[in-house]
């Protein structure tokens, strides 16, 4: 009986699966395009360069992301900003920034390096072309417009979820704003694309008190 | 004999045929679409409503694949065994009753593509010709897994062959008891199982030949090679056993076969068991057009759920090993057909002639 009774268990098991499906309680399918999973906050999509609030450009053209991709995908030269009419609050900006997507392992390394908070991560992935120049992105299609949205390469396209620009990867600080030694190790992150918003930590009142 | 009845041979021969060729099309389909159900999937959705018309893709695609000579092949007979493996598969529905016979113009229609008087025989030796087809695929591809999958296939078939055998002999015998005489016709096992036992229980075969059943369900699973008996194919370890080899059109006539295989073993064992197409028709009581057809739906009803059990094992168990397929075969269920064989003679044997001191 051993034998049948482990057999009628098994069966049974898969059959509470099969009414689990037929009723609609249970489904691991998601219709793709149709519809999207949720993706986790730092989900590591294509780049965006960030403003500041006043439409200053936040990148100071130094380098340091191109220096620490290790897929060597972005190539950034800096020139000195125009003092009546300065691009970025830095004396430098990035006059050319571009990554090549096809190179990129969205590793986000670059995001850790940046000094201002220039490059962040969207949510957006859907990024395939159909020949090499589209995978190059310049500083045209990565710098969000001055009204905080960012542009999309594909706008057009029916896949296009302009809402997965919306969001970004931001990063992870290792010491609060305020330079307290008290916030040291304290982390937070940004959650947009855009001007670092960064709220009070949780308790800040209290502990500057 | 003349020209309408050689008429009427032809029309029920291609009835069978096309009504096997559609079910079997839409059998492929339920069974991706069931075995999704059972892994929370959707399975498939795109070709037609609900994904209906896949296999018709499928095929399709199959059609205008080109079908690959490899060099050592025996050609001859690499050609001939997808033709082997249809050809039975389709004559063994052929003998199946699939529906109640009716009369038009005082001529008698069988619902069957021929009803032989050695009906059981003609399945039982065509359902063994079956196996032809996968030794001698694998044996004259010239490649070493489909050799494997063709001797593995060899000696499974053997093995079952018995078992399933032996477990027909009881039907037979039991069904001698049932009327006049013995029978191995097909359509006279159904007709004695129609009616029922003390007013409600169908006299069907199944219930007291439940054993019987049971030895034999297990017996077809394994004769059409499919999981948990499916080391013919057994993807992991022989790539895809005795049909590595073949691809396009001569790849679908294995894949035809097997579907067919176990609509029409799902359909025999409905016969023999089941009670084939009897069920209640409410003669009168409803239009002669609906009383006509509805045995027809009790035959595909009760197929149906003989082939969702194929599903359903093929979604729930692994495949056995080597040895614990021959030990199934050889140390049980053989044995276990034997004895039930042994038990339902005496049985019968006493309701017929009474007990041998009285």
């Amino acid at each position: 009986m051993g034998v049948v009774g482990e057999l009628l268990k098994g069966l049974k098991v898969t059959g509470m699966e099969l009414v689990r499906t037929v009723t609609g309680r249970r489904m691991l399918t998601t219709q793709y395009p149709k519809e999207k999973r949720v993706k986790p906050q730092r989900f590591h999509g294509r780049h965006v360069l960030n403003r500041y609030p006043d439409g200053m450009e936040k990148c100071i053209g130094c380098e340091l992301c191109a220096g620490a991709c290790p897929a060597r995908c972005i190539y950034v030269r800096g020139e000195d900003n125009d003092p009546e009419n300065p691009t970025s609050p830095g004396e430098r900006f990035g006059f050319v920034y571009e990554i090549n997507m096809l190179r990129c392992i969205f590793c986000g390394l670059c995001v850790e390096a940046c000094p201002t908070e220039a490059i962040t991560m969207t949510h957006l992935f859907e990024i395939s072309t159909t020949n090499r120049e589209d995978a190059m992105y310049t500083r045209d299609e990565l710098l969000m417009h001055p009204d905080g949205t960012v542009p999309h390469m594909f706008p057009d396209d029916p896949l296009a979820d302009l809402g997965e620009l919306d969001s970004a990867d931001g990063w992870v600080r290792a010491t609060a704003p305020s330079g307290y030694a008290a916030y040291e190790g304290v982390q937070m992150w940004q959650g947009t694309p855009g001007p670092a918003d960064w709220s009070p930590e949780p308790d800040q009142d209290e502990r500057d008190a | 004999m003349d020209g309408i009845d050689v008429l009427i041979v032809v029309v029920r021969v291609v009835m069978a045929f096309v009504l096997l060729l559609i079910l079997t099309v839409l059998n492929v389909w339920a069974e991706r679409k069931v075995v999704a159900d059972f892994q929370n999937r959707l399975g498939p959705m795109r070709a037609g409503p609900f994904g209906i018309l896949q296999t018709v893709a499928d095929g399709l695609k199959l059609f205008f694949k080109e079908s690959i000579n490899p060099a050592k092949a025996e050609m001859g007979i690499y050609m001939t065994a997808p033709f082997l493996a249809v050809i039975p598969a389709f004559l063994i529905f052929l003998n199946i009753p699939w529906g109640r016979p009716f009369e038009i113009g005082g001529r008698e229609i069988a619902l069957q593509g021929v009803d032989l008087n050695v009906g059981l025989l003609f399945v039982l030796a065509f359902s063994s010709m079956a196996v032809y087809a996968v030794v001698l695929a694998g044996w004259s591809s010239g490649s070493k897994y489909p050799l494997l999958g063709g001797v593995r296939g060899t000696a499974q078939a053997i093995s079952y062959e018995a078992s399933m055998g032996l477990a027909m002999v009881s039907v037979v015998m039991f069904s001698a008891t049932q009327g006049e005489g013995g029978t191995l016709m097909l359509s006279e096992i159904v007709a004695r199982q129609s009616g029922t036992w003390a007013g409600f229980i169908p006299r069907w075969n199944i219930i007291p030949l439940f054993v019987a059943f049971v030895i034999f369900f297990i017996s077809i699973v394994a004769e059409t090679n499919r999981a948990p008996f499916d080391l013919v194919e057994a993807e992991q370890e022989l790539v895809g056993g005795f049909h590595t080899e073949y691809s396009g059109m001569r790849f679908a006539m294995f894949f035809l076969a097997e579907y067919v295989n176990i609509f029409s073993m799902s359909a025999l064992a409905t016969t023999l068991f089941l009670g084939g197409w009897s069920g209640p028709t409410w003669d009168g009581a409803l239009p002669a057009i609906i009383s006509g057809i509805l045995p027809t739906v009790w035959f595909l009803i009760k197929t149906y759920v003989l082939v969702f059990i194929f599903f359903w094992i093929r979604a729930t168990l692994p495949r056995f090993r080597y040895d614990q397929l021959m030990a199934l075969g050889w140390k049980r269920l053989i044995p276990g057909a034997l004895l039930w064989l042994v038990l339902s003679t005496i049985v019968i044997g006493f309701r017929q002639f009474g007990a041998p001191w009285s």
